[in-house]
């Protein structure tokens, strides 16, 4: 089973810079587009520090160069390629495979 | 006890704030030849006499030491605790304590303060019955409140006050007898004294002046009572004496030591009494025929004695113009005495021959200013302040460095009818040498060698400088001294608006509208630098916004827009979101209610009136908010921009139509308001309310434009805050008709958000604003930058241009895309649930 990726969305479902929510194997998954930067970037949805579902619809954005989207709660950082907090040491959340083939957007079938 | 071999011992009597400041200076002067030694009657070392009263608010004893054990012991400093000296021995050099030890010494220090007076009176002591000087005294008043209801302090002066607040605090029903005709007799003049007692008063703490207490006997409602000369009396629970100091000079006066007539230890320039090898410093020693009751001359003694002892010590022959001399230290205070702001400089009472004085009285916002100068005007001798003492520290620098005053010196009590353009504070015309912190004698020349030396923090200048770290009087004038030398530097003061743009908002906005920059993306390229951040990207989105007014949900600006402006809805702590529709002017039909009714109902909302006088409904799904506001526009609604950067609410008041007070027609104007400047994106939000008459129902006078009717027309105020930090709106302009009214607020608009900062309100923009509400109205009224004919215009553009962004929204298939939790289901999110309270649902 692992391996196999799961068609998600189009990317053009996603704005340029902007992010989505995904529900993928019973988790929030939250997709962030940089194709502009010719990326794109998968963390969990959740915000553990402001406990809520919400990390797709923060601004997305670069703290000295590392990219990060902003709570829309409480405005703390997490990083898009480790999922840390920058404001919390020890706050981590999950980041997931995803990738863009043939203009859809698809992320990795997760281990059982 | 016998002096170890070869070392020099140093006896400090009293391990007070300047016994204390001796020791460190002592050491500081690194002569590994000396021992000290220092004896206190007290419990615990030096600790922060000056803020005592905090210990009421809060602070532990601990916050308050100033000295510790372990950096005693660190240093090699020997102490006694609980110890009283008890004699000196002049010609065998020695000190015997109470505990019986007795050693010799090289040099003494007689640092033993002094005690409170207590007038002998009748009945005048008890276990309830106080003094205000240590900690124990505090312990002892604190247990007293606990069996109490009401406390009485004798006198008013300094102390007095401080003491009174601390029974307030305590929670007794508190008074002041005082035996002057006024408050604060040494430091205020009559007018200052009676506007403080009015103060006093409003805080409900009762002031009795002229009452001279002839006896204390048993009350009957209260545990004593008060007889006083003129017959009246007094009922209290708890008593405290504070009806001044006294020298305590009792171990010099049995030694011999040179004693001044009416007390305290006699000492020349370099603090020696009349026995060389003794020096007296602090409240109980008497220079020059003056007592100086205040920490910081008792500082200036301390580092004179220290350094005088420490080169006789170490050296044959000292040249004595080579030690530094106490000279005299000035008298002026800054205080917070039960929360009202007092100072008082030099000679307060224009005592000086030939003086003048001039005298402000504001009864409206309850401050009295008043100055002294001196006969040609020139130079300023002395000043009162109560109720606010901003002044402070400039007039203080005036007057301790003889500065020419202006032509006109009255211009010194307003401030801000002088010319805007130069700056009021003149720290740049202050000398190098000029006393900045007298607390701990720095210079500003001193601070500017720190600034000089990189230090360019206000908390970093405080630590390394050591300025401000005493009673914080000197802060905001330290706080000028780092603006003005970075400025002469040429550093310029940090308002970079982020990591992405080195500029401020108000440089970015004059960029966009210059090189007509249409899209983030185009601005970031040629202005800025990587991919932007939360602060950058919304405050961009504001400035377009507010100068091109496109649509923020339009394509290029989306992702821009804070979450609250990208879903047109405010963000609740569940990930739902709350629905405002613009109720403008708090007007609203029973049919309009009923659909919002219908709507809560049917979405199951939660319901409730604002403070803006409209109706918050909230918890709404994501996906449900293009349903929800469907039908909200389909009834009339539009978009009330609770989320926005923008016009909020207008409030108003019935006015004419309805109330019998009314003058105008202070609800159609309020609407007409509403409607003209919803949506016009801003620094941050805008506020606006219009009352019908003075009686000020709608509360115009905290809102960033409050109008309020007149029966010539309209009084327009600027720049009012509720919330964190209130301001009063300050009156712009007066009976105005609905045209010029509306003019003035069109160009005060747009002004503000072209020279705001991000997230200013109007009441901070206009405290930045050089020369303030003055200039403003130069600018908007008399047109002084020749800029209003762009300013009308700009509004006139976001007029036309508006549009509801909600109804625009639920017209465009693409845009409504964004509205559902997930991309790739239509389920909701299931980690938000409710529960029910009081029939409404809260989150879980
Ligand atoms: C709903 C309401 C409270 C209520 O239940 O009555 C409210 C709710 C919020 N206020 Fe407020 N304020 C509300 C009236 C006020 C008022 C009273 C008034 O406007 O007359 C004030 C003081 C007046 C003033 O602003 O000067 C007020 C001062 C604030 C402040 C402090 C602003 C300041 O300058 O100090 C904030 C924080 C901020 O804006 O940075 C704030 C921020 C907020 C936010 C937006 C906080 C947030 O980000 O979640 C709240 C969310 C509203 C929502 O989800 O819909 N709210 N808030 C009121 C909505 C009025 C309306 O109809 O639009
Ligand atoms: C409530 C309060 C508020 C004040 N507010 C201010 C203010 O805002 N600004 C300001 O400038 N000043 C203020 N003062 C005054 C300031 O505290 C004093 O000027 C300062 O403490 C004087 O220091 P000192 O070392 O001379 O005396 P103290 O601090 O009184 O120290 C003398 C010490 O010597 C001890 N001692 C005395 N005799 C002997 C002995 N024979 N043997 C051993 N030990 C002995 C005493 O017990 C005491 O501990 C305030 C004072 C009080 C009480
Ligand atoms: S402000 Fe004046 S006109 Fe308006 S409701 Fe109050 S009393 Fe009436
Ligand atoms: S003047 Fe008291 S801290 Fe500077």
């Amino acid at each position: 089973m692992k391996n196999e990726w799961v068609d998600i969305c189009d990317i053009n479902d996603i704005p340029p810079m902007g992010a989505v929510c995904a529900l993928h194997d019973g988790k929030q998954v939250a997709i962030f587009n940089l194709s502009n930067q010719g990326e794109v970037k998968s963390i969990c949805n959740y915000d553990p520090v402001s406990k809520a579902s919400v990390l797709s619809r923060g601004i997305i954005g670069d703290i000295e160069g590392r990219h990060v989207v902003s709570s829309p709660l409480h405005k703390q950082h997490f990083s898009l390629d480790t999922g840390e907090c920058l404001q919390h040491e020890g706050i981590k959340v999950n980041v997931y495979p995803v990738r863009v083939v043939n203009s859809r957007v698809q992320l990795q079938q997760l281990d059982s | 006890m016998v002096t170890s071999i070869n070392k020099k011992r140093v006896i400090v009597i009293g391990n007070g704030m300047v016994g204390h400041k001796f020791i460190e200076t002592l050491c500081d002067q690194k002569n590994s030849d000396i021992e000290i030694l220092t004896f206190s009657e007290e419990p615990v070392l030096a600790y922060d006499r000056v803020q005592l009263s905090s210990y009421f608010s809060g602070e532990s004893a601990t916050d308050l030491s100033l000295a510790s054990i372990k950096k005693y012991e660190e240093q090699g400093i020997k102490f006694h605790l609980n110890d009283k000296v008890i004699s000196i021995n002049k010609s065998e050099k020695t000190v015997v304590t109470e505990k019986g030890i007795e050693v010799c010494y090289d040099k003494l220090v007689i640092a033993t303060g002094s005690t409170p007076f207590v007038p002998s009176i009748p009945g005048g002591k008890g276990e309830h019955i106080h003094v205000y000087r240590t900690l124990q005294d505090l312990e002892d008043i604190k247990s007293s409140a606990k069996v109490s209801s009401c406390g009485t302090v004798i006198g008013g002066g300094l102390l007095g006050l401080e003491a009174a607040n601390a029974l307030k605090q305590l929670s007794l029903k508190t008074s002041v007898v005082e035996f002057a005709p006024q408050l604060m007799p040494v430091q205020l003049d009559k007018e200052g004294g009676k506007l403080l007692r009015k103060k006093i008063k409003d805080i409900n703490v009762d002031v009795l002046t002229e009452k001279n207490t002839k006896k204390i006997t048993q009350g009957t409602a209260h545990r004593y009572r008060m007889e006083f000369t003129d017959g009246s009396q007094l009922e209290t629970d708890t008593i405290v004496f504070s009806a001044g100091i006294r020298p305590q000079d009792e171990l010099a006066r049995s030694s011999d030591i040179s004693i001044g007539e009416r007390g305290g230890i006699i000492i020349d320039d370099y603090c020696q009494t009349s026995d060389k090898d003794i020096y007296s410093i602090g409240e109980c020693a008497l220079w020059n025929g003056k007592i100086y009751g205040l920490v910081a001359p008792g500082y200036q003694m301390a580092k004179t004695a220290a350094i005088h002892c420490a080169k006789t010590l170490s050296e044959e022959k000292v040249e004595k113009d080579t030690l530094p001399c106490f000279t005299g230290a000035d008298m002026s205070t800054k205080l917070k005495l039960l929360g009202i702001d007092v100072a008082s400089i030099g000679d307060a009472h224009g005592k000086q021959e030939g003086s003048k004085s001039y005298s402000f009285t504001d009864s409206k916002a309850q401050t009295y200013k008043k100055i002294v100068v001196s006969e040609n005007g020139e130079l300023l001798l002395g000043a009162v302040l109560v109720g606010g003492a901003e002044e402070y520290g400039s007039w203080l620098q005036l007057y301790l460095n003889e500065m020419q005053l202006p032509e006109y010196p009255q211009q010194l009590l307003f401030p801000y009818a002088a010319d805007p353009d130069s700056t009021t504070t003149g720290v740049e015309n202050l000398p190098d040498s000029a006393q900045i912190c007298s607390c701990n004698d720095i210079s500003k020349g001193e601070i500017a060698s720190c600034i000089g030396k990189g230090i360019h923090d206000a908390g970093a200048l405080k630590q390394v400088s050591n300025a401000g770290t005493g009673c914080g009087g000197c802060v905001q004038l330290v706080g000028q001294i780092l603006d003005s030398e970075l400025n002469k530097l040429g550093i310029e003061i940090n308002n970079e608006l982020c990591d992405h743009f080195s500029y401020s908002r108000a440089e970015l906005f004059d960029i966009i509208k210059i090189k007509n920059i249409k899209n983030f993306d185009e601005l970031l390229d040629k202005y800025g630098q990587r991919s932007g951040c939360e602060i950058c990207k919304p405050t961009v989105a504001s400035i377009l916004a507010s100068l091109w007014n496109d649509q923020i949900l339009d394509t290029p600006h989306v992702t821009l827009q804070d979450s609250n402006d990208a879903f047109l809805a405010n963000i609740q702590k569940d990930g739902t979101y709350s629905v405002v529709p613009r109720v403008p002017g708090g007007e609203i039909t029973p049919d309009k209610l009923i659909v919002i009714g219908e709507i809560a109902k049917e979405f199951s909302l939660y319901t409730k009136i604002t403070g803006g006088q409209r109706i918050d409904l909230f918890g709404a799904h994501v996906h449900q908010l293009p349903q929800i506001w469907k039908r909200l526009v389909n009834a009339g609604f539009e978009t009330g921009h609770a989320y926005g950067k923008a016009l909020r609410t207008v409030k108003s008041c019935v006015g004419t139509n309805w109330c019998r007070f009314g003058v105008q027609d202070s609800t159609s104007m309020a609407i007409f308001l509403e409607n003209r400047y919803r949506g016009i994106r801003s620094p941050h939000k805008v506020k606006m309310a219009v009352s019908g008459c003075a009686r000020e129902c709608a509360e115009a006078q905290c809102k960033d434009f409050g109008v309020i009717a007149t029966e010539k027309g309209w009084n327009l105020y600027v720049a009012g805050n509720g919330g964190m930090r209130p301001r009063h709106a300050e009156l712009f302009a007066t009976d105005l008709n609905d045209e010029i009214l509306i003019k003035y607020i069109d160009r005060i608009m747009i002004f503000y958000i072209r020279t705001a900062e991000r997230l200013q309100r109007t009441s901070v923009w206009m405290e930045t604003l050089k020369g303030g509400l003055n200039y403003l109205q130069e600018v908007i009224i008399k047109d002084k930058l020749k800029i209003n004919n762009e300013l009308e215009e700009q509004m006139k553009l976001l007029i036309d241009t508006y549009q509801c962004e909600w109804e625009a929204t639920i017209n465009d298939p693409e845009k409504l895309k964004r509205f559902s939790h997930f991309v790739n289901s239509k389920e909701t999110d299931p980690k938000v649930i409710f529960t029910t309270e009081r029939e409404q649902i809260q989150p879980a």
